[in-house]
């Protein structure tokens, strides 16, 4: 039978045919592979809480090691009120804060902010997620406070595609420690901690941006600091 | 009737003949796809300021384009011509996902560093021009050194742009210092004596500036590449 290759039915078949066996293929491969990621995205998710803690972790060990530094975790509402029972979709580790701060349907006021409670050195550390915006698209990371709840001893920044070698160097550990050291609050009141261009930023609440990164730096600024003044709302009441 | 017997009778080619090699070796030099016929200019300009993503980025290329045109080879006598087209995007965007999923799935710290750009290997105009151009109207075997040429040929350009790029804009050769430290307070090496990094060199116009380069010196030694006016 000599079938007509321009005719619509073999146009039309050949194209059902393809898309059933490419989304067969593709849906299999992506179920398949689906806990494999899954376990990548949690173990990184550890390797950056201990990052900010002063932790090296590898992807092999990072879980172990979580296991060993975080002692507890729990989940505070946006006016710093601890919360309980929370489903489990909402507890500490699983509560994806990046999917909360770009879901428009949740209010600013309903957002939720974890606190994973550390044990460092015999000395608790709190290490709490920020979330904000570079200048390509969002930007995230740790910032783990001492336990006089208001300086900071380490920040874990990451982003997803700021320019190499401008904005995404918020990822290299000589920016995240340019904020060691600084202080959230003084005398009990809260205060930002600058991002500033002039060089100034050895002074007090100030920490050097990146040369031709401006606003991804500024970027961190803004997340750092409208992120703690919610942490320390509930800190100022419960220390 | 008769033709068909001819190319029955005809002595089988060698498996590496010259034509074959022909397939490989053009596309590296005289016939590249980025600096000759200026395809894929676009992921040239995106990933190369660093000569990881560049190294990473070329693999992944090659991967596709090898198995995206033995594929369209297969299927080339099945494909209907008038959503030919629409066939090999399918194909070229399956494979990416393939690309990307196995990436996020086992490597996944080299799936972080690509980020977006793998996604838009689905865009790079040398891909689907081989497949329309190469693989819809030759065999199997010939297309897969077509596809092995043209994506080396593509590669060793991205990673020569990204080389230039991260040394003078950065200082550095996959991620490793090369002039000394230049963080501010504690500078070394050449940073010490003063050097700057050229911080353009990291903005996507720089690529455009040194692939215009590398065309340049490989038309100056190759006059027979000159285009006549």
């Amino acid at each position: 039978m000599k079938v007509n290759k321009d005719g619509n039915g073999y146009t039309f078949a050949f194209s059902i045919i393809l898309v059933i066996v490419v989304g067969v293929i593709l849906s299999s491969l992506s179920i398949g592979l689906d806990p494999l990621k899954k376990a990548n995205v949690a173990v990184k998710k550890k390797m950056n809480i201990l990052s900010a803690l002063g932790v090296e972790s590898t992807r092999q060990d990072g879980s172990d090691k979580y296991d060993e530094f975080i002692k507890d975790s729990y989940v505070i509402s946006h006016n710093g009120v601890l919360q309980e029972d929370l489903p489990e979709e909402k507890k500490a580790f699983n509560l994806d804060v990046q999917k909360q701060f770009r879901d428009k349907t949740i209010e600013v006021s309903d957002r939720l902010y974890p606190i994973f409670e550390a044990e460092k050195d015999g000395a608790t550390i709190f290490v709490l997620p920020v979330v904000g915006k570079g200048l390509w698209g969002p930007i995230w990371g740790f910032v783990a406070l001492a336990d006089d709840y208001e300086t900071i001893v380490g920040t874990s920044f990451d982003h997803k595609g700021e320019t190499p070698g401008l904005g995404a160097e918020i990822a290299q550990d000589f920016f995240e420690n340019r904020y060691n050291g600084e202080k959230i609050a003084d005398n009990g009141q809260f205060t930002p901690i600058k991002v500033v261009q002039n060089g100034t930023g050895s002074e007090e609440q100030k920490v050097d941006g990146i040369t031709g990164g401006t606003i991804t730096s500024k970027g961190v600024e803004k997340m750092v600091n409208k992120t703690m003044r919610v942490y320390y709302k509930y800190f100022s009441k419960n220390k | 009737m008769s033709t068909t017997e001819e190319k029955l009778k005809a002595p089988k080619e060698p498996l590496f003949s010259k034509k074959n090699k022909r397939l490989i070796t053009d596309p590296l030099s005289d016939n590249n796809p980025i600096t000759i016929q200026v395809l894929g200019i676009c992921s040239a300009l995106a990933i190369t300021v660093q000569v990881e993503q560049a190294f990473w980025m070329s693999i992944s290329v090659i991967f596709v384009m090898v198995f995206g045109n033995l594929i369209v080879s297969l299927l080339r006598n099945l494909i209907p011509s008038r959503v030919r087209i629409i066939v090999q995007l399918v194909i070229v965007a399956s494979l990416v996902i393939i690309v990307n999923e196995s990436l996020q799935a086992f490597v996944p710290d080299v799936s972080e560093k690509l980020s977006v750009f793998v996604g838009l290997i689905i865009t790079n105009c040398i891909i689907m021009g081989r497949f329309e151009a190469f693989a819809m109207s030759n065999k199997p075997f010939p297309s897969i050194l077509d596809a092995v040429g043209n994506a080396i040929g593509y590669a060793w350009i991205l990673v020569l742009v990204a080389l230039v790029r991260e040394v003078l804009g950065s200082g550095k050769i996959w991620g490793a210092n090369i002039f000394g430290n230049n963080l501010p307070g504690e500078e070394s090496g050449l940073y010490a004596l003063g050097y700057v990094n050229n911080n353009l060199m990291i903005l996507p116009p720089m690529a455009l500036i040194v692939v215009g380069v590398i065309i340049w010196v490989q038309r100056s030694m190759n006059k027979e590449l000159v285009e006549e006016n």
